[in-house]
Order: structure tokens, then sequence, then C-alpha cells
């Protein structure tokens, strides 16, 4: 069993507590907009908030989600109204085959929080997501300009 | 399965998980299994294009999207021709099903070798041009007034006396008339849609988590499966133990695949996985199980000097010409495999039953997954149907290999009647790849006294992707595989770019139990470094700049040398570049596209820092400059990352790379400045493609200016195994 909010929402569920939080809220709540990319913490596609941090879902055990309140990429836009990264990312159109991008906007909607004006050397240490169509050059453009949007 | 609901593909959600106990219930489909086959939208205006009465226009698709606007630009040069108001555009995919009951109404489906535009560019033009010629009918025939007095604009049709109608208005009669053939096309000069930057399809749903990939299919009564291949090449499932793991919570199934393969069914796929983890398997390793990739490396070393290889590229009398050298340059260079690591790791949902048999699939190749589905299945034509979904990158995995879609199927017909969706972990997508091929590659040129070149000879020795996969067509050509040789080869879309007065380009064919495949770009990648390295280093040895040593080879070949010529000009090649910077060069043509880039490094010990490139590509025509550049930029991003890090090493048979902690990728701090040239030159001649070509430029122009910034030369990748880091 594991209790945490979801996008707002009270989840109760029946897994196994070592499941990771990733296919708990794939399989168990339904939300499919988190990515599963390697499992192991490294590609960043799995990227969602746990109580605003965030984290690396795949390699993140339901279990330690207990209590905690998670936000998706379904969650993040505040009903109609795009979250600014979101924003962005439709104006400098980042995406390109989009898998990795859920995990890509969810950090980066973290590095904002914490750093509104970030540098160029801000993103670098930050933003260790992978893509492997290689929006990297959009992903920059798009950081600036949710900045100071 | 039960009637599905009628969705709408722009709001894919539909009854999503109320978030309780248990397990999320509800459908996630792109669109439903009925629509598919029997609901394409109406009425047509010929194959290719829907007006329905609210003016909003369909464009039929048969190519793939998977991230490189392949789709967009299609729909574009059709909404053109048509003269369509873009805002009410939109498309849909006709099943392959579909396709081949309408005797392949819409052609290839195959979105492979950087072709989705280039190669139905034509067709499909003529589709919506053919389909505004009936609109423009149908509101002559309701005006009763010459067709040649009518006007199509912006989705309005005009005429004499402020006639005025809609394309909405008139396509149910135009979907009556017969569809013209072969009607004239507009000039590209005159384009209005295509050839804009125009915003692609879908990006709303990729940023909101709403766009649904193979990985994310729900269906009512579904199970996942996920599966394990024998890890040498070739072995076979000798046994397993299910007895072990048939009652761990949520397994419903554990099942041999094939010969090869053994899989977990379960409700979720970590129930699967976690089973499958547990599984006892014994594999039976065959004959491969002492191949490494020092085996193999020696046995293509051979490849360099055996008397037996094919010939793709030859004039004058090469070896003749470096016996009797004033000088002679020789280097021996060597390319690894490598896996593609799409994000989406690979997946198929198959429902099969005895009358029908349904893949939804993200797929290159719609046709290649619908011959998949027949020969798993057994089941003839008319009762195999396959949906195709947008792909989480695809780079050559997920075209002419549909091995998960025959996995999928056969487990589908071991539990009839309920949906299966195979999800492969990183894991297994890694060890079962179809590898980009291992090449060694021997140069040698040859000087006269006064340093001209007068003799090339390349040899290649390495494996033959056609061999593996398109025998066929190796057998037709007296075994020679003729891609082996994009981007040297001696005439065609993958042209040689240089004229040496006596030329030999051959290969020694090694075929190695790994698997090989298509990849981002495949064999220009190694081929562009083997010759764009070895042109720098024949520059160093004649004491000649590089740019200036290569246009005196290019005087036939006036679009490689103007691509060339725009980076040197944009990289500032004529001036010395900023203190600790080095700049390299690099040029081919590929896929039909002429391409070239420039590149400023910096060293520091170990650490190679790459601050710029600069990339042109004349690919005739430009249908979306927006995405050209992100191909072109992407493109350095793969290039890059399988020249710093990427290696699938052999050992015992399998591959040792398992995920991307030792198979690395570039990350945006490594990302370098790309700025992107395009000059289409026009003409009548062929289209050339985008996705790929500029990847192949990408590491010879950093390795020019490494060699150049240090005096090193390096000649086998990944640079990972010679310590060296990008900074």
């Amino acid at each position: 069993m594991a209790r945490f909010t979801v996008n707002g929402r009270a989840v109760d569920i029946d897994v196994d507590p070592n499941t990771p939080l990733l296919w708990a809220i794939r399989e168990n709540v339904g939300l499919t907009g988190t990515k599963y990319g390697c499992g192991i913490a490294q590609c960043g596609a799995c990227t969602v908030h746990v109580d605003g941090v965030a984290t690396r879902s795949c390699a993140f055990p339901v279990s330690a989600a207990e209590g905690k309140q998670i936000t998706t990429i379904e969650g993040l836009a505040q009903g109609n109204t795009l979250h600014k990264v979101q924003q962005a990312w439709i104006e400098h159109e980042v995406p390109q085959c989009g898998y990795c991008q859920s995990g890509m906007i969810m950090a980066v909607a973290e590095l904002l929080k914490n750093k509104p004006k970030p540098t160029d050397a801000d993103i670098d240490s930050t933003i260790t997501n992978i893509c492997r169509c290689g929006t990297f050059q959009q992903v920059r453009a798009a950081i600036h300009a949710a900045a100071n949007a | 399965m039960n009637v599905m609901p009628k969705m709408n593909r722009r709001s894919f959600v539909i009854g999503s998980a109320a978030a309780g106990g248990g397990l999320a219930i509800g459908f996630d489909l792109p669109f439903g299994p009925k629509e598919a086959s029997a609901q394409l939208a109406t009425p047509e205006l010929g194959v290719w294009v829907v007006v329905k009465p609210d003016d909003t226009v369909v464009v039929r698709i048969a190519r793939s999207e998977m991230g490189q606007g392949t789709i967009t630009g299609l729909a574009q040069l059709v909404a053109e021709e048509l003269e369509a108001d873009w805002s009410k555009v939109t498309y849909e995919y006709p099943t392959p099903g579909e396709n081949v009951k309408r005797k392949r109404a819409w052609q290839s489906y195959s979105t492979g070798g950087s072709r989705g535009i280039r190669e139905s560019h034509e067709y499909v033009r003529q589709g919506g041009a053919a389909a505004r010629l009936m609109l423009l009918q149908a509101a002559a025939n309701e005006w009763k007034v010459p067709v040649e007095q009518l006007k199509a604009e912006n989705s309005t049709i005009t005429g004499p006396g402020g006639l005025s109608t809609t394309f909405g208005k008139v396509a149910e009669a135009a979907s009556k008339l017969p569809v013209p053939e072969k009607p004239a096309l507009k000039d590209p000069k005159n384009w209005k849609i295509a050839g804009k930057p125009i915003k692609r399809f879908g990006t709303r749903q990729r940023v909101t988590g709403q766009q649904i990939y193979g990985f994310d299919l729900k269906m009512p009564g579904m199970l996942i499966a996920t599966i394990k291949e024998c890890p040498v090449f070739g072995g076979k499932v000798k046994s397993f133990d299910a007895a072990k793991v048939t009652s761990m919570k949520g397994v419903k199934k554990v099942l041999q695949v094939g010969d090869t393969a053994v899989a977990v069914v379960a409700d979720t796929f970590w129930q699967a996985k976690t089973a499958l983890d547990a599984l006892p398997i014994v594999w039976d390793e065959g004959p491969n199980a002492k191949v490494s990739s020092a085996s193999i490396a020696e046995w293509l070393r051979a490849g360099l000097d055996a008397d037996q290889a094919f010939v793709g590229n030859q004039n004058g009398d090469a070896k003749a010409a470096i016996a009797g050298a004033a000088k002679k340059v020789e280097a021996v260079y060597s390319y690894p495999y490598q896996n593609h690591v799409c994000m989406e790791p690979m997946n198929a949902t198959a429902l099969y039953t005895p009358d029908k048999c349904e893949v939804w699939v993200p797929t290159q190749d719609g046709e290649g997954s619908f011959a998949a589905v027949l020969a798993a299945s057994g089941l003839p034509a008319d009762k195999c149907d396959v949906h195709k979904i947008d792909l989480g990158g695809g780079f050559g995995r997920r075209g002419g290999f549909q091995d998960y879609v025959h996995q999928a199927v056969r487990i589908a017909k071991e539990m009839p009647g309920t949906p299966i969706k195979l999800l492969w972990t990183r894991e297994e997508d890694m060890v079962q790849g179809r590898y980009h091929p291992v090449m060694q590659c021997k140069m040698v040129g040859a000087f006269d006294k006064d340093n001209n070149l007068t003799g090339l000879h390349m040899r290649l020795s390495g494996q033959s992707i056609l061999a593996s996969v398109r025998p066929q067509v190796v057998e037709q050509d007296k075994g020679r595989d003729a891609l082996t040789f994009q981007g040297v080869f001696q005439s065609g879309e993958h042209a040689f770019g240089y004229s040496v007065p006596n030329l030999l380009i051959d290969h020694s064919m090694r075929n190695p139990h790994v698997p090989p495949g298509f990849w981002r770009g495949v064999n220009i990648n190694q081929n562009c470094i083997f010759i764009e390295c070895f042109m720098d280093e024949l520059a160093a040895a004649a004491g000649q700049d590089p740019l200036t040593f290569r246009r005196k080879l290019m005087d036939k070949h006036p679009r490689n040398l103007a691509v060339l010529n725009a980076v040197a000009e944009r990289i500032g090649w004529d001036k010395p570049a900023p203190q600790g910077i080095y700049r390299g060069l690099a040029h081919m043509k590929a896929f039909n596209a002429y391409v070239a880039g420039a590149a400023e490094v910096s060293v520091t010990g170990d650490k190679i820092k790459v601050h710029r490139i600069v990339a042109a590509t004349d690919a005739t025509y430009a249908v979306n400059p927006a995405q050209i550049d992100r191909q072109v930029a992407g493109s350095f991003v793969y290039g890059l990352s399988a020249l710093f890090w990427q290696e699938c090493t052999v050992k015992d048979g399998r591959i040792v790379e398992t995920n991307f902690d030792t198979y690395d990728s570039m990350r945006i701090a490594q990302m370098p400045k790309v700025e992107t040239i395009s000059m289409p030159s026009g003409g009548s001649g062929p289209w050339g493609g985008i996705g790929e070509p500029t990847i192949c430029v990408a590491a010879p122009a950093v390795m020019n200016a490494y060699a150049k910034a240090t005096g090193t030369r390096i000649r086998s990748f990944p640079l990972k195994n010679h310590k060296l880091q990008i900074a």
C-alpha cells in the first residue's frame, strides 16, 4: 500500500513497496506523461517533483513517496494555463520526438523555481537529461525565454 | 474486444484512470482500432486529401513521425498545392492494411534514409493539386461557369461576379468527380505554405504529457509482457524454470517465445520485469559464445590487405599510382558497433483472435510491421492490421527490423482475446540492438614530386548491413553491398565529392555474428571520418591548407564545393582563429543532400571543448527551415555522442554495455553552438534529405580541429577509449 498525493489528488494504491514511483504513477495511478528511459536515474525522462524537488522517479521506491506531494507533467499547468516552461517550449518548438521532454520540462521547472534567472552555467550544471533527438539548442533558448517571461 | 468509442485524435486521453486503488483502467489510444481501417475521414478527394463540410482539411500521411517533422512538411506540401487555409489543416494515418486493400494507394510507408519528404514530395503534391482541381470543378459545375474563371486561395473559391464558396461546401460534390492524373505543380518560387518555418503538429501534446507513445497505450483487459532474448546472438533457450516465478504477484504467464526468448506476462510492467529478473533461464549460447571485440577486430584487420574486395568506385589505376608515388601516405582507421538508444525502448501491442490480429506500434515502416504481423500471426492480410503510433525516436532501429512485433504477436497468440503490450527494458534494448556495423579502413594516398595527389586507395573492411537484412539486394549485385560506400560511391545520391586521377574504393566484406542495422546516417558516418580526416592528413603531408588542398580536387563537384565554401566563409577560415581555438572542416554528399561542417575546438589536457559548429546543407529545396535548423542541430548531438562515448563492446558473444551508465550520450552542458546554413539550390533534380546527412560531418570536422590543436591524429573511436572527454 502506498498513499501520496499526485497533482493535488490523494491516491491510495495497492502495490509492492519496492515498485519505483515511476511505475506506480504510470500503471497504478494511470498517468503516462512521465516516461521510462533507463530505470537507473541516468536519463531523466522520468523526472517528477517530490515535495517540489525534481526527482528521478524510476529509481525512487514508492514507499519513499508515502505522504509526499507528487507533481507530474500532467499537473504542471494551472488548469488551462500552461506553465511558463511549457509555453516557452511551444514557442521555441523544442520537442522533436518529445519522449524525453516531460522529464526535461520538470527538471527545468524546478531550476527556474530555485534560480529564476539561471546563467548558462546554472543550466549546464542542473539540466542533465538525455535527449537523443538533440534538442539542447532549443532547450537552452527556451529556458532563457521562460526565465524572462 | 468490445466496441471502442470513437476518439478524437487531438484529445487522446479517454476515461483516464481515477486515482484510486488497484490498476488504472481506461483507454489511451491514438485512435480506436476500428476507426483506423473503416473510418478514414470523408469525403476524400483522391487518396491524399479529405475536406470535411466544416472546411477541415485532412491530409493523409503514409510516412512516420519520430521527431523529424516529416508529417508537418508533407502536409505543408499538400496544403500548398491545394491552396488550403493552413489553420484548418490536420492529418491522419491510413493503416498499412488499408494500403494493401487499396493496392498501395499511398505507396511507400518507409521512413528511413532521410526519405520521408524527398521521395514522396512529387506524388503528395500532385495529390494536393488534384484535390484543388476537383474542388474548382465542383464549384464551376454548381455555378455553371468555366472552371478557368475560378480561383482557389486560402480554402476559398472565388469566381466572376463576386461568386465565393469554401472548400467544405463543395467537397462532397468534388469527391464524386474523377481524380485528375499528374496535375501541374506550382513553381516553388510561388510557395506560401511550403518553404516556410511553419510550426509543427503535436507540440502542445508533447509538452503536457498528453502525447501517447507505444509505451503508454492502454486497453481494457490489457496485460504487460517483458522479454529476454538469448544475449548471445544466434543462441537459443535451453530451459527455464517457470515454477519459480508463476506465483509471484500479478504474473499471468511465463512462456518461451520462438526458439530464442522467454517472456513474462503480468498485470503491470514492474511485476513482469521483477518476475523475469527472478526467472532462472539456461541458454544454449551456440557457436558464437567466444567472439569478442578483439577477435572481430583481428578478422577485419586481415581484410585491409585481402585480395578479394568489392569495388564501389574506381578510375585510373590507383595501385600503379601508389607503387610509383614520389611520396606515400598511409593510415588505418576503425569504427565500432553502436546502438541507436531511442529514448523510448522497443515495444509493440498486439491483440490476437483467430479472426483478426491487430498491432499498435511505433514504427518507421508500417508496411514492414504489417508483414511481421502476417508472418507471426499466420493470418491472411485481410485479417491483419497495424496502427502506427508516433515514435519516441527511431534512428533506423524501428524500420527494417520488426523483431519486437514478431514477439508481441507470438505472445498474444498464446493469449487470444487479451491485448498484450510488450515493453522492452533499456537493458534488452541495449543488448538486442541492430547495431551500427563495425568497419575498419586503410587509406593510402600517393603524391607526385610536386605534391599533387595522384592516387588514392580506400579499402574498407567490415560488416555489410544489406547482407544481413536484404540479402537478395546483395545477391543481385554479385555479392556487393553498395550501401557500404555511402558518400564515396561512384554515382548517385551518395556520390564521392572529389576527383582523383587514380582512385580505388573497395570493400572486403566481413560479417560477424552481431546483427547490423541502419542507423542515423549509417555508413556515411564512418566513411566521412575516413575520407575527410585522411584529406587533412594528405593536406598536412603536402604542406597545404586543408581547404585549399580539397578545392583542387573539387572542380567537378560544384555543389559539394558550394557548401564547403559556405561553412569556411562563415567560420572565418581565411582569418586567424581566436587564441587557443582550432578549426576543422568536412563535407559529403549524403541522401542526395550536399552538406559541410566546420568546427571550432579548444583542447585542455584530455578535455576537448567544441565551441562552435557551422553546418551547411543544400537539399535542393527547403520545405520547413525551422525543422531543418532543428534536425541539423540535433544531428550534431547524435554524431558527437557517437564520437565521444559510444561503443557496443562484444565479449563472450554478447554486448557488454547495458544502459546509459556505460553508454553515454551528450547532455546540454556539452552541446556546441550550431549555426545552420540552409542553401537550397533548387532546380528540377532530385531533392535531398535532412534528418541524417549532417551527422556525418560532425566527427571529422571536430577531429580535424583536434589534430590541428594537438598534432595528434586519432583514428579509432569512440574518444573515451583514448581517455579524451568532451568539456
